[in-house]
């Protein structure tokens, strides 16, 4: 495995659109590094080195949040690999948020051994029908996919804003109920493996999810077929692949993953996250976007920029000490996202900057 | 019947902005670049357009502009302000997608995702918002109660001229502008042409680039104005949001086919829909009928698909929108 991840790495295509990727990260955190001196220079650069290194000392907190947008990162990275852009993570995710703690409240009749499993399962299949209807309404109906995801997203909002409210209310607490204790994901040791923090076995769960698409999109006809159906959809067509169930499976698989994102947010204990009633859309779902664009849509590219956002966002709690808005994070993710669409103009500085060397290397 | 003119008048408050921004949008992909990010343009324009009207609504001196009504200039000021931020905005889409051919969904996303952290930044190192991330401003100044003898007129008066904001009629103008533009003008069939077959138009000598720019700019602005039109019309502050409205006009635009007169008539439907979600209460034949809050603010986009499914398979929108240009490609 780390011989093949060596090899792409040392493909010189995929040195260049690995390297601009890294370029891009840096021209994003030197413009946030100058809005932040515009903004606040006494601060702005000891809250900037606090941003990139703090998370370093929290690693337990950088993993919990890295969890669930490794999953929506994924879902995202899934479909843009079949040539759909799914903004519907944030829906699939709460859909599949609510259907995890409709299990874990209701389903008391399951043994408590595999409750926290198939509440795990119910949010995956709510996210993949989720997922399901706009994948359906591209294939068969030409409804553009944007469109359809962020509708997709407020009925869902809704939905899961009803069902709260009237269904699983917990009146003190003015949200969610909480899941029954065999609903709860485990820990498995792994919280005090990584000190501080919220790590449980969704981590694993996110890890193995990486290695699982991974085997998809590059070990399987079907994955090939996908990324055919992405590259050029009337070309695939002519060689036989059925592009509509294309479509509508990678629209599956992607609302499946975001789903298991919510899972692994929303199974938690009294003192954990619950949903509310304030029909606002759970961010992580949107934090898939620059987690799939930063990762290349790689499931590993996906593994390290979850990570790395994560870093930045554990920077992001410490900002309030220094006068800054934690937004600057946003600033900072965004950015990296716009210099990377640029990437022709990496691009073409990277491959002068090879040639330079190769020239050297040879003259030497 | 009173119950019929308040729906339409609400009704009124909801399409406006999506006309507007639906019309930019036209813009922007009858040129052929998609625009996706119209939402981050929408909500960077109602920024600076509320701040605008927060810095100025106390200083003008209402004596000096006695003339005209005071409220309606302030808003004049702040839609200018909103538009030329939107447009300025936008130049940053072009850029990526003109000029470095970058994928038009990525560079929109990055701009969707910039514009609420930018907006609640600023707000929050700003005194006069206490270091909050809201910005009120004064909206009844706006509201024209009643235009004399216009909103006397039966039906018609009671729709458009009475309890309206002066971006009604700001935004049925733009709507004539902008028919007359893009099919009565050279500049107007060049911009379809370029979002039709780039190739051709540059075999015709039109600088599909600079018909780009100015496509995608256009659409920046309108986004801009009609981002501080909606909140002007349905909002007493602003708290970093325009609540998906940028994608429900991408939803108008496609719903209208490309072309102003229908994109008025999507715009109108969906006006209606989010009426119906907001203020549902208020409608007496929907209040008996008692389903929760969360049903009625489904409606709008549930009606989204619906329309959309039904609708989309024979519609064709511009050939060329959302393709790199590559003059070497016929």
């Amino acid at each position: 495995m780390l011989a093949k991840f060596i090899h792409f790495i040392t493909r010189t295509e995929n040195r260049i659109s690995v390297s601009s990727s890294v370029l891009a990260i840096i021209s994003g955190l030197l413009f946030g590094l100058i809005i932040m001196i515009i903004t606040n220079p006494l601060e702005s650069i000891p809250a900037f080195f606090t941003i990139i290194f703090s998370g370093f000392t929290d690693i337990g907190r950088v993993l919990e949040i890295a969890t669930p947008i490794i999953l929506t990162g994924l879902s995202v990275g899934f479909a843009f690999k079949t040539g759909l852009f799914n903004i519907g993570a944030a829906g699939q995710l709460m859909v599949g948020a609510i259907a995890a703690i409709y299990v874990g409240v209701e389903w008391t009749f399951l043994p408590s051994s595999i409750h926290w499993l198939i509440a795990l399962l119910a949010a995956g299949v709510a996210g993949a029908f989720w997922g399901a209807i706009p994948g359906f309404l591209k294939a068969y109906r030409n409804v553009h996919e944007v469109v359809a995801t962020i509708m997709m997203n407020y009925i869902g909002l809704y939905f899961v804003s009803y069902m709260v409210e009237y269904r699983l209310y917990d009146l003190e607490n003015a949200r969610s109920l909480t899941v029954k204790e065999s609903a709860i994901i485990p820990y498995y040791g792994l919280d005090k493996l990584f000190g501080r923090g919220d790590v449980n076995f969704g981590f694993i769960i996110s890890l193995i999810s990486v290695l699982i698409i991974f085997i998809i999109l590059s070990k399987t006809t079907f994955g090939y077929q996908l990324k055919a159906v992405g590259y050029n959809k009337d070309a695939s067509k002519y060689a036989g692949i059925n592009e509509k169930n294309g479509i509508v499976l990678a629209m599956v698989i992607s609302g499946l993953l975001a789903g298991l994102a919510g899972a692994t947010i929303f199974l938690t204990g009294v003192s954990g996250r619950h949903l509310e009633t304030t029909e606002v859309l759970v961010s992580e779902g949107f934090d898939g976007i620059p987690v799939a664009l930063i990762g290349l849509s790689h499931p590993f590219g996906i593994l390290f920029s979850a990570l790395f956002i994560g870093l930045l966002e554990q920077g992001g709690f410490y900002m309030q000490g220094f006068n800054f808005a934690p937004e600057i994070i946003d600033i900072i993710t965004s950015s990296i996202i716009y210099f990377s669409a640029l990437v022709i103009l990496f691009k073409g500085f990277i491959v002068k900057l090879y040639k330079k060397n190769n020239m050297k290397d040879v003259k030497g | 019947m009173e119950v019929f003119y308040f729906i339409l008048q609400q009704m009124m408050y909801f399409s406006i902005p999506l006309l507007v921004v639906a019309l930019g949008g036209m813009f922007s992909e009858r040129s052929g670049i998609v625009n996706i990010a119209l939402e981050g343009i929408m909500l960077i324009g109602a920024f600076v357009g509320v701040v605008t009207i927060y810095l100025v609504q106390d200083r003008l001196s209402a004596s000096l502009y006695a003339s005209i009504s005071h409220g309606q200039l302030v808003l004049i000021y702040g839609l200018i302000t909103a538009g030329m931020t939107g447009a300025l905005f936008s130049v940053f889409h072009a850029y990526a997608s003109v000029n470095m051919k970058a994928d038009q969904v990525i560079s929109g996303t990055a701009l969707n995702l910039f514009a609420p952290a930018a907006a609640i930044f600023l707000a929050r190192s700003f005194a006069f918002t206490n270091y909050t991330q809201q910005v009120s401003f004064n909206r009844r100044q706006f509201l024209i109660k009643k235009i004399p003898i216009l909103g006397d007129i039966p039906f018609i008066g009671d729709i458009l001229f009475q309890k309206a904001f002066i971006t009604t009629f700001i935004g049925l103008l733009i709507l004539i502008i902008a028919s007359i533009l893009v099919y009565k003008t050279r500049f107007g069939l060049r911009l379809r042409s370029c979002g039709e077959h780039p190739q051709a138009s540059d075999a015709a000598g039109i600088n599909v680039h600079k018909i780009r720019y100015i496509g995608v700019i256009i659409s920046g602005f309108l986004g801009g104005v009609g981002g501080l039109v909606l909140i002007v019309s349905t909002q007493t502050e602003f708290n970093a949001t325009v609540s998906g409205y940028g994608f429900l006009a991408l939803a108008v635009l496609i719903f209208g086919q490309w072309q102003p007169k229908k994109i008025l008539q999507a715009s109108l439907f969906f006006g209606l829909m989010k009426t119906i979600a907001s203020s549902y209460s208020s409608i007496p034949f929907l209040q008996i009928l008692n389903f929760p809050s969360q049903f009625y603010k489904m409606i709008p986009f549930i009606a989204t698909l619906v329309v959309l499914a039904f609708t989309s398979v024979s519609v064709q929108g511009p050939k060329a929108a959302g393709e790199i240009y590559d003059v070497g490609k016929r």
